[in-house]
């Protein structure tokens, strides 16, 4: 049992409007347009499925919190919204129509694993909801590419809720051909099999049109590239996360594509494509601005940004999985210390970015009065603090 | 507009609700004659100041009390005329409420001021007078900083005497709540212009300016218009932002240099000096009283009608909070200065000090007390801090006690201005993680200094000792060179003696005795 840490009094006496439950549940309402957007386009298995995912964050943090004897902390920690988070933005990364125990594993994945193992809310190394999206892509490839067709919940096609809750506890899918690939998954097939680019995303399914507002398959969240951007912008406007690491990721991957579109139209998609496709804008604005694992200083959230812009844009053209947000995130999430330690803000009246020997203050450091040794300095009493403006 | 420059500069600041509208659009307000004014010695930076009267001394308005103790100290005056009572330990504003030296004076109503201050002067009877004259009258005023800082006036002047170019007054007053520099401004903006060209003169500067912050526009036009009538003499606005009033952001705000890490203002040419301080020293210098009055903001929401007043230095809090209506309910906090730096005190009979510019008596919901959580790394401190420092990299190492650490972040650049614990979602203290971890580091430069200091008495006794032996050695050679030499001489005596006629033998012993006594005084130096 920890001692229990009483706050002192110290200044500043006054303070602003922001605390952390504020700001985990403003990212939660940030999400809710895309989210809601995701339960019409895939009905209610999408919600059951969330639902289980968020539940089972919540449960799993109980359960974590105890074994680790912070049970005082019980209400505090499940009250701030951060483990609803998790489970939140997790579900918003599976696909809509996953098995219940995707939902739970990958929960109790992210919860357990990738935040309490680290030493709880704040110390964590990884985006814990990214770390488990891709331990579940990696483990279960089969459940995990498993996309739901666009079936609206109003449509008549649309399960109902029993129907649902089968489809997600006993994994009846509707044989009729109710999946299909993603935006991306199809390109990189088509691409495979020798297509052109372009005539590829001249089809309805995959035009940027349609990716961009969302109606395509995809992970329940992520579809919605607009919706996610007005949460993104929501944030923006509350300054809960600041413009470098959005921007330059998505500025990175723009450019990256525009390079690439210019070289060779025939094998690469347009910038307008990767910009609406996949989890880019929801990794943008939601997940790779995680505050606890992105760098602090202007410059490293620049360089991070950029960073997952790359990745996404490599692992997606050249590697093995077309979904690559979550593998970009949490390969810049393993640089992040090692971004913070070299980008640090320049300190005020000091020339040059601070280096190990130079930041030391002059005055505290030990031999400042080694130098007046000699000569009257044996003289001065050392018990006597010198008098400093 | 963002420049890609400002990626690399640190700016930072932050803007905290300001409360100001409360206590800025009433007139300063003069509080009457307390019936007991409580001194304390130390009411500056530096040394505390050496009493030079008794219990039961009749004294007089100005009258000095006690003088300044060291280079870097300053005296303190008798506010009114009346019987000293008590010199001991008396209450001061502290936080939790430690005694302090003083001394009690028990007003005798009249308010009679010393007879030998001389209060006809002119100014142009002061620009003739030799400049150290005049820092000397300040230092003898026991004017200080009336910012907060309580840094000796005349001290910072003498100090950067020819070697500044501007002299800067800081009427930016960042602090919420606080509004005295910003009455001081509007009612006395004379004063404040003619302080500044009697720093500028004392200092050799050749230009003057006065930072206001945007949000004070009554002062900006006032001062504007007042320094028209100089040519050497201009105001600059510069943006609201917390801690606009700090003197590293004002100076970089105003010229756009940045003092130099570990430096000096005066480094780049500038001193700084508040308006308060700026009126304290034409009043005195003027009307020849030393400084016993200041205004202070009494404010807060458990202040009934809070307003600016004029208080003689060493009024119980408790008269002033009185006279501003009283307390409509228990304050969750008192505080003497502003809420971001401010000091908290422990009860309202501690007594005004110099360097008091607010009393606040703040309700818990102004307080805002949340219990800490922990860091997410969310780098709001970071954006917040106005030197570019990284506050939470700082908290965390200070926490652990890693000091090379937190030094390693710029822990010595911090100004502990609390921009960043005002934004910290966490509501982490991390001001007072860093006044901790600078207090073990000054213990530890202590600590150091004494090591090296004991190493240097014992080399020195090392020293002595090798000096001494080769001293002895000398000698003994010597005495050895001189037995020789005696021996020698003895032979030569013998074989003269040997030789020699008898009458040649009494000179030759009467040299054996004098060399025989040369070495027995060299023995007895030994």
């Amino acid at each position: 049992m920890q001692p229990v840490m009483i706050d002192p009094i110290a200044s500043p006496h006054a303070h602003d409007r922001f605390n952390v439950d504020w700001m985990m549940r403003q990212v939660c309402y940030a999400l809710l347009p895309a989210t809601l957007f995701g339960f019409y386009l895939f009905g209610w298995p999408s919600l059951v499925l969330w639902v289980i995912t968020c539940l089972s964050a919540l449960i799993t943090e109980a359960i974590c919190l105890i074994i680790r004897g912070k049970k005082s902390q019980l209400i505090a920690r499940l009250s701030d919204s951060s483990a609803l988070l998790t489970g939140w933005l997790l579900a918003m990364s599976l696909p809509p129509w996953a098995p219940w125990w995707i939902g739970v594993l990958g929960s109790a994945f992210a919860i357990a694993i990738g935040k309490h193992l680290y030493g709880g809310i704040g110390h964590n190394l990884f985006n814990p909801a990214m770390l488990a999206r891709t331990a579940l892509l990696i483990s279960f490839p089969v459940q995990m590419t498993t996309w739901a067709h666009v079936l609206p919940i109003n449509s008549a096609q649309a399960p109902g809720l029993i129907d649902s809750i089968g489809i997600i506890f006993n994994h009846q899918v509707p044989a009729d051909g109710s999946t299909g690939a993603t935006a991306l998954g199809h390109l990189k097939t088509a691409l495979s099999q020798g297509l052109n680019a372009t005539e590829i995303l001249s089809s309805d399914r995959v035009s940027p049109a349609s990716t961009l507002w969302g109606a395509s398959s995809g992970s329940m969240g992520e579809t919605s590239a607009l919706l996610l951007s007005f949460g993104g912008i929501w944030l923006l406007a509350l300054r809960i996360i600041r413009w470098y690491i959005p921007i330059s990721m998505l500025l990175c991957v723009a450019i990256l594509a525009s390079l690439f579109e210019t070289i060779d139209p025939q094998r690469y998609a347009p910038p307008l494509f990767h910009l609406s496709s996949g989890g880019l804008v929801l990794g943008a604005f939601f997940i790779a601005t995680d505050l606890v694992t992105s760098p602090s200083s202007r410059l490293g959230q620049l360089i991070f940004g950029a960073g997952c812009g790359a990745l996404a844009f490599i692992i997606r053209t050249w590697g093995g999985y077309p979904e690559a947000v979550a593998f970009a995130v949490v390969i810049m999430n393993a640089v992040t210390p090692l971004i913070d330690l070299y980008c640090r803000p320049r300190i005020y009246g000091h020339r040059r970015k601070i280096s190990r020997q130079s930041t030391a203050h002059p005055s505290l450091q030990p031999n400042s009065v080694s130098e007046g040794k000699s000569g009257q300095g044996k003289e001065k009493n050392p018990l006597v603090k010198p008098e400093r403006p | 507009m963002f420049k890609l420059s400002q990626l690399f500069s640190p700016r930072g600041g932050v803007h905290p609700e300001l409360h100001k509208q409360h206590t800025a659009e009433k007139p300063i307000a003069y509080a009457s004659l307390p019936p007991q004014l409580y001194l304390p010695l130390r009411q500056h930076a530096g040394a505390a100041a050496e009493p030079i009267v008794k219990i039961g001394d009749k004294v007089l308005k100005g009258q000095p009390l006690a003088l300044s103790a060291g280079n870097v100290s300053a005296p303190v005056h008798a506010p009114t005329s009346g019987v000293i009572v008590a010199i001991e330990n008396i209450q001061v504003p502290h936080p939790i409420g430690l005694l302090a030296p003083g001394i009690i004076l028990e007003s005798d109503g009249d308010d009679k001021p010393v007879t030998n201050i001389d209060t006809g002067k002119t100014n142009g009877d002061l620009f003739q007078e030799p400049p150290e004259q005049l820092a000397k009258r300040i230092a003898d005023a026991g004017i200080v900083g009336m910012g907060g800082a309580v840094f000796p006036s005349a001290v910072k002047l003498n100090k950067s005497r020819q070697k500044v170019e501007r002299v800067l007054l800081n009427g930016s007053e960042c602090e919420p709540y606080l509004t005295a520099d910003d009455l001081l401004m509007r009612e006395w903006a004379e004063d404040i212009i003619n302080g500044a060209r009697l720093i500028a003169y004392i200092t050799g500067a050749p230009r003057s300016s006065i930072g206001i912050e945007d949000n004070k526009p009554e002062a900006i036009a006032v001062m504007t218009k007042v320094c028209e009538s100089f040519s050497d003499i201009d105001v600059v606005v510069v943006p609201a932002r917390y801690p606009m009033g700090s003197a590293k952001q004002l100076i970089h705000a105003v010229t756009g240099r940045e003092v130099p890490s570990g430096g000096r203002s005066s480094d780049i040419g500038v001193i700084m000096h508040n308006v308060a301080t700026a009126r304290a020293i034409s009043q005195s210098l003027r009307g020849g009283l030393p400084l016993i009055s200041r205004v202070v903001t009494v404010a807060g929401g458990a202040v009934k009608n809070p307003q600016n007043i004029e208080a003689l230095i060493g009024t119980p809090m408790r008269d002033l909070i009185e006279q501003c209506g009283g307390l409509s309910h228990d304050p969750a906090r008192l505080l003497m200065g502003g809420p971001m730096m401010g000091q908290l005190i422990h009860s309202l009979n501690a007594p005004i000090t110099k360097g008091s510019s607010g009393l606040l008596a703040l309700a818990s919901d102004e307080v805002n007390a949340t219990p800490s959580s922990p860091c997410i790394r969310c780098a709001r401190c970071v954006s917040a801090c106005p030197m570019g420092l990284m506050p939470l990299e700082i908290a965390s190492r200070a926490k652990s006690d890693d000091l090379d650490g937190a030094q390693d972040y710029g822990l010595a650049d911090c100004i502990l201005c609390g921009s960043c614990a005002y934004v910290c979602p966490s509501h982490i203290p991390l001001v007072h993680y860093f006044q901790y971890a600078k207090g073990e580091l000054s213990l530890r430069s202590l600590e150091q200094r004494k090591l090296e200091y004991t190493r240097d008495l014992s080399a020195s006794k090392e020293q002595r000792l090798i000096r001494e032996a080769a001293i002895k050695a000398a000698e003994k050679a010597a005495k050895a060179a001189a037995k020789k030499a005696k021996a020698e001489a003895n032979k030569k005596a013998r074989e003269a003696k040997a030789a020699a006629a008898n009458a040649r033998e009494n000179q030759a012993g009467s040299e054996v005795q004098s060399n025989t006594i040369a070495d027995a005084a060299e023995t007895e130096t030994l």
